[in-house]
């Protein structure tokens, strides 16, 4: 049963009572939240995820309430529960659904250390991954979003997991989240798929969500081995640029891109370390998404 | 009164227990003892006995990111008394450890799976001045920039403001006393640094002895007003007087340095919550001798409700309907107990009328 399968009235019932147990790849949520733009949120962008009948075992139990008081009338304000416990201050009610997005990246990165997490957007072809780790503002989600609106497999746009056993990366294919100028880029080249509402003044600027394709959703539990590590950066006006870029530098680069780097200790290194000699490495400058996208169509798996 | 949180204290006595838990009975287990910050300590007793395969996948995952948080928090700590313990070296001062990085330093039980947010030292008050300027030209620097905060804890405190590094952003606390400066009772800080113990064979590295550990533990845990890490500390205490069981005349050791230290309250309260929930054995003279004492302070039997509710897991499957304000009542006593009135009203007057532009 798909969150898809439920109607309106079924889906507010659940998370209003707290019993919505949503499967985003390897993790089961128990949601709450009595607030009607999650609600829609989730309705609309979570579309395809697996929910379960009161599964006996949920990795978060996460929640979004309004603060009693006058802030329920005056400036009225939205907190993010885990397990009871307010992790963040309060944002205002509008921004509700971008903090339950943010709020379900926290948890991973705060509890999954069976994991090596990285700060990056992760896409697939063929069975490879394709890892873009990037500052904010170089251009990562967008370029995500695009490369998703066009066939490429959506692993996640924010949170490479990666099992240090395996060398594999798990899917985590949540919303992609856009901000400002690349909510209007995507919304024009791709006008059937289905952004949510903006938010806005957010710390981050306007932010929405774009749902991500049906096909990633439902083989999220599909796993990939890592192709390509890609720095991208939007530059305006400059020339399509892919550029090898060195393995040392790209191993540094990804340390300091981890979330956890320094909890897994040595087999963080030596992940990382194997994952940079089985993928190309490159940085990329882009401005034109088309030749973006065409360029990286052609990347090959790396022969080393 | 803590049914709910009877698995917790269950498995605490006996860990096999764990190993016949559904999975319902495991969401809510994790969800306790994450909230007692007792998850890690649990996660690495089952791995230290080879029993993490027996527990059901979805479950593993979690234990084992526990067991890598505390096995990097134990690396930072291991590192960070070494960094602490170069900085000191020029002045030659003496670094006593206290709490969670004094567990790990002398490799005590107490130490497994414990997680801690900052490494506590305690150094003689004389050399204070000396120390933090030894400590800054290492890097750590006080955070707490406001000249009140400073003046709080310099006059008032037993402790400095906290330090943190410039670049490791780890935190140190450094003590001279392990009770405030203002409280009524007064733990002589000589009398701890004369019975420490060198932990290795550098001399100048040492911890408290076995019964002022478990006394200072019993101090910070009765006395303060904060008792979210209670069922955690308890814990410790649980460890380290099982460990310490063994030597000879332990318990009288640490009957009679309890009074001498003006800390027989706290370790009546200690004796009697560690029997209570976690089945600690403990000599029945011993606790004989510290029922006859003189209780001080309010009568034991105002107390003990309150206690009942604030030292078990803060989640509120384990809390019924007056934990709320057992707990800020006990809050109060924390902070009555801090201070004489005459400089608890103005101060929390200030706290209060700064907190909406400061750092609330």
């Amino acid at each position: 049963m798909n969150v898809s399968d439920l109607d309106d009235a079924d889906l507010a019932r659940r998370l209003r009572q707290g019993c919505l147990f949503l499967e985003t790849g390897p993790f089961i949520s128990r949601i709450q939240t009595s607030i009607e733009s999650v609600q829609a949120g989730i309705a609309l962008l979570y579309a395809g995820f697996p929910v379960h009948d009161n599964a006996p075992f949920a990795d978060f139990h996460v929640a979004l309430t309004r603060p009693a008081g006058l802030r329920r009338w005056f400036r009225p304000q939205v907190n993010f529960l885990f397990d009871g416990w307010t992790p963040f201050k309060p944002l205002p009610l509008e921004q509700a659904f971008a903090m339950f997005e943010w709020g379900m990246n926290w948890c991973v990165v705060n509890h999954a250390h069976k994991y090596l997490v990285l700060h990056a957007a992760v896409v697939e072809k063929g069975g490879r991954a394709l890892i873009m780790p990037a500052p904010p503002g170089a251009g990562k989600s967008t370029l995500c979003a695009a490369l998703v609106a066009s066939g490429w497999r959506l692993l996640s746009d924010e949170l490479a997991i990666i099992s240090p056993d395996s060398g594999q990366l798990l899917p985590l294919p949540r919303p992609v989240g856009l901000k400002n100028a690349s909510i209007d880029v995507i919304r024009t080249r791709y006008p059937d798929i289905a952004i949510g509402q903006e938010a806005l003044d957010t710390a981050k600027g306007t932010v929405a969500h774009m749902k991500p394709p049906g096909d990633s959703v439902a083989s999220q539990q599909l796993m990939a081995m890592p192709g390509w590590v890609l720095f991208p950066r939007y530059r305006e006006g400059s020339a399509l640029a892919l550029e090898p870029f060195s393995r040392a530098a790209t191993l540094s680069r990804l340390v300091g891109n981890a979330f956890n780097f320094t909890v897994l200790g040595r087999p963080a290194f030596e992940c990382l370390s194997r994952l940079v000699d089985d993928s190309g490495c490159y940085s990329l400058e882009y401005s034109s998404l088309d030749e973006a996208l065409e360029r990286l169509d052609k990347l090959e798996v790396s022969a080393s | 009164m803590n049914g709910g949180c009877d698995s917790i204290l269950r498995a605490l006595a006996d860990p096999g227990l764990l190993l016949s838990m559904d999975l319902s009975d495991w969401d809510l287990f994790i969800r306790q003892a994450r909230r007692a910050n007792l998850l890690s300590r649990f996660a690495v007793m089952l791995r230290d006995q080879g029993r993490l395969q027996s527990v059901p996948a979805r479950v593993r995952v979690h234990l084992e990111s526990e067991c890598a948080l505390a096995d990097q928090q134990k690396r930072v700590v291991e590192w960070e008394i070494g960094c602490i313990r170069q900085a000191l070296d020029a002045i030659d001062v003496p670094l006593v450890l206290l709490k969670g990085a004094a567990y790990v330093a002398a490799a005590l039980p107490a130490a497994h799976g414990r997680r801690f947010s900052d490494v506590d030292i305690l150094v003689p008050r004389a050399r204070l001045a000396e120390v933090e300027q030894a400590l800054f030209l290492h890097g750590w620097f006080s955070e707490k920039q406001d000249a009140y905060d400073q003046k709080y804890y310099r006059k008032w405190m037993h402790e400095i403001p906290p330090l943190r590094h410039n670049q490791r952003r780890t935190v140190i606390d450094v003590h001279h006393a392990i009770v405030p400066r203002t409280m009524r009772l007064h733990p002589d800080p000589d009398k701890l640094m004369t019975s420490t113990r060198a932990v290795d064979e550098d001399e100048r590295l040492r911890v408290l002895s076995p019964a002022d550990m478990v006394l200072h533990s019993a101090a910070h845990l009765f006395l303060d007003g904060e008792y979210s890490n209670a069922l955690r500390d308890l814990v410790d205490m649980d460890q380290l007087v099982r460990y310490f069981a063994c030597q000879e005349e332990f318990w009288d050791v640490l009957l009679e340095r309890s009074i001498e230290l003006e800390l027989d309250g706290p370790l009546y309260y200690t004796i009697h919550y560690l029997r209570k929930l976690l089945g600690t054995p403990v000599p029945g003279q011993l606790v004989e001798r510290l029922d006859g004492r003189p209780a001080g302070g309010l009568p034991r039997r105002w107390l003990m409700p309150l206690f009942d509710r604030a030292v078990i897991a803060h989640h509120p499957s384990c809390s019924d309907h007056l934990a709320g304000i057992a707990r800020w009542m006990l809050y109060v006593r924390g902070h009555y107990l801090r201070m004489p009135l005459y400089l608890l009203v103005p101060h929390l007057l200030r706290k209060s009328l700064r907190a909406p532009s400061g750092e609330a």
